[in-house]
């Protein structure tokens, strides 16, 4: 078995969906997790709130140097993700497959080193 | 001796300068076989490929002198799987963790018994899976099942040895980490994987095709697409294969009459008795059977275009009706502005240049010089000659083929006043 990231792709000022289908969405993403709890597929999932509101921290020199984010100035920038176990990248890009199609955006799938 | 940490790109087998073409055929022909057995076995790409490298240094070494053996797969197969051992026992000692991971996923249980077809073709499934870029999967395809060097891939392709070096590692290292199955996908997923198997192979021979200066290992390409498509037609049963292999001969039939004098010869133009009669036969033998299963698809429907073609014994003869509604066919299949395009071809020939004019202008292709020459040779046929010249200005400004160049600058300059 292989950890899986995968990352929903916001264009958080222009989502592109109505309210409706934006609620339609967070339905069909629970459903979604409630399947993979049950065959075992998952790790941990979370949405994220706007990028404006996260900071970046540097500590490479001793003392913080604290920014106001996000780190890079794109119009994508991540809006949630899952950690998801699967046997191999078929089986992750049948996942993500389900997933973009709950969520209603793309998904980008890439495997971890290693997980603690 | 090849060694993994000289040789990261897995280039091994830097030898075929020296041997014997009759072993290189050979090399090349069990190459596929051989290494995908070795990877099922050592679930380890890398390491399979040093074996199989180790193994063609033995060969080299015995068989000028003993001969070659009557099954040189299964002699390949063997000695590699020893080689492997070897290797993985010299780096246990100095990493005991080396043969720790398995690292591509197999779902049978390891056989003994030499090359299995079907480890060769859950490689090319891996080879040319769609997380893969098409350009890498590309490489791998010929490095890993055709069994060329990089050194000969990089040169075919005209990019530095190191640029493919670095994409064959990186599309391995990819398999690896990401875990790209080592399996015939499911019967589901099965058609429009093979279609992306069959794009590979196309693209390869189109490289090859495109290279009109044709020399060495260019043209070669065509030679190892073909050869690869009729490796997949062995091994897996589909229509569309049939179809592509029968595109490739039928195009490729044509190529001696393609070029003349360093310029582009068009169909209406070449010289059909140049053309190679036994691989029409081939071509329009497979046709034939892609009809009889009937289960048609673009590549089927574009071979049987060709075959329509390769049958008139000049130009004048052609049956363009047919080849119009051969388009039509494949417009519904493959819905493209490009088969329009080619489409609006053979229409001028049936229903005259202005019909086919009004077509060709409702396409968005501004950027692709065909357009501009279709308009070019259909402005000339209704005697508008002034946006004839402006089109093939258009189409030359487009264009790096020098053959292509040479053909067009003289259509130009031939247009009256």
């Amino acid at each position: 078995m292989t950890h899986y990231l995968m990352s929903v792709i916001h264009d958080w000022d222009n989502m592109g969906l109505t309210e409706a289908e934006m609620q339609e969405s967070f339905r069909l993403t629970d459903a979604f997790n409630t399947e993979i709890k049950e065959s075992g597929h998952w790790v941990f999932a979370g949405g994220l709130t706007h990028p404006s509101n996260s900071t970046v921290v540097d500590g490479r020199k001793g003392e913080a140097i604290v920014t106001d984010g996000p780190y890079a100035e794109v119009k994508e920038q991540l809006g949630g993700f899952w950690v998801i176990e699967a046997s191999d990248l078929d089986e992750a890009l049948e996942l993500s497959r389900r997933a973009s199609a709950a969520c209603m955006h793309p998904v980008e799938v890439r495997p971890f080193e290693g997980m603690a | 001796m090849p060694d993994s940490q000289l040789d990261p790109a897995g280039a091994g087998a830097t030898i075929p300068d020296q041997i014997s073409e009759e072993i290189a055929g050979i090399v090349r022909a069990e190459h596929g076989r051989v290494v995908a057995t070795l990877i099922r076995r050592l679930g380890d790409i890398d390491l399979a490929e040093d074996a199989v490298a180790d193994a063609l240094i033995v060969a080299l070494e015995r068989w000028p002198a003993d001969g070659i053996p009557p099954n040189p797969g299964a002699w390949l197969t063997t000695t590699a799987g020893n080689k492997a051992i070897d290797r993985i026992r010299r780096e246990a000692k100095r990493d005991a963790k080396y043969a720790e991971a398995a690292m591509i996923t197999d779902d049978t249980p390891p056989r003994d018994d030499g090359p299995v077809d079907d480890d060769r073709l859950r490689l090319i499934f891996t080879c040319c899976h769609p997380a893969l870029a098409v350009e890498n999967r590309v490489a791998l395809t010929l490095r890993l099942i055709g069994g060329l060097t990089v050194g000969e891939i990089a040169r075919a392709f005209l990019v530095p040895e190191t640029t493919m070096a670095q994409r064959i590692t990186r599309s391995k290292q990819k398999i690896k980490n990401a875990k790209i199955p080592y399996r015939v996908p499911r019967a589901e997923d099965l058609p429009s994987r093979l279609g992306g198997v069959l794009a590979v192979l196309y693209l390869i021979f189109n490289e090859s095709y495109l290279a009109t200066e044709g020399e060495g290992i260019r043209a070669d390409l065509s030679t190892e697409a073909v050869r690869l498509t009729r490796q997949l037609g062995s091994l897996i049963d589909d229509p569309e294969v049939v179809g592509l292999l029968a595109l490739m001969l039928l195009t490729e039939a044509r190529r001696p009459a393609r070029v003349s004098d360093g310029a582009l010869v068009t169909l209406d133009e070449q010289d059909r008795s140049l053309w190679d009669a036994g691989l029409i036969d081939e071509g329009h033998r497979l046709v034939r059977t892609c009809l009889a299963t009937n289960r048609p698809g673009p590549y089927q429907v574009q071979a049987a275009i060709n075959a329509v073609h390769t049958d008139a014994l000049d130009a004048s003869m052609t049956d363009w009706s047919q080849v119009v509604q051969l388009y039509d066919q494949l417009l519904a299949l493959q819905p493209s502005p490009i088969v329009e395009l080619n489409r609006a071809v053979a229409v001028a020939e049936l229903d005259g240049p202005e019909v086919a004019l009004s077509i060709v202008e409702r396409l968005d292709l501004s950027a692709y010089h065909a357009w501009h020459v279709t308009r070019a040779e259909l402005l000339r046929r209704l005697r508008r000659y002034d946006e004839s010249r402006d089109a093939y200005d258009q189409a030359l400004a487009l264009i790096d083929n020098e053959a292509e160049r040479a053909h067009l600058t003289r259509r130009r300059r031939s247009l009256p006043g």
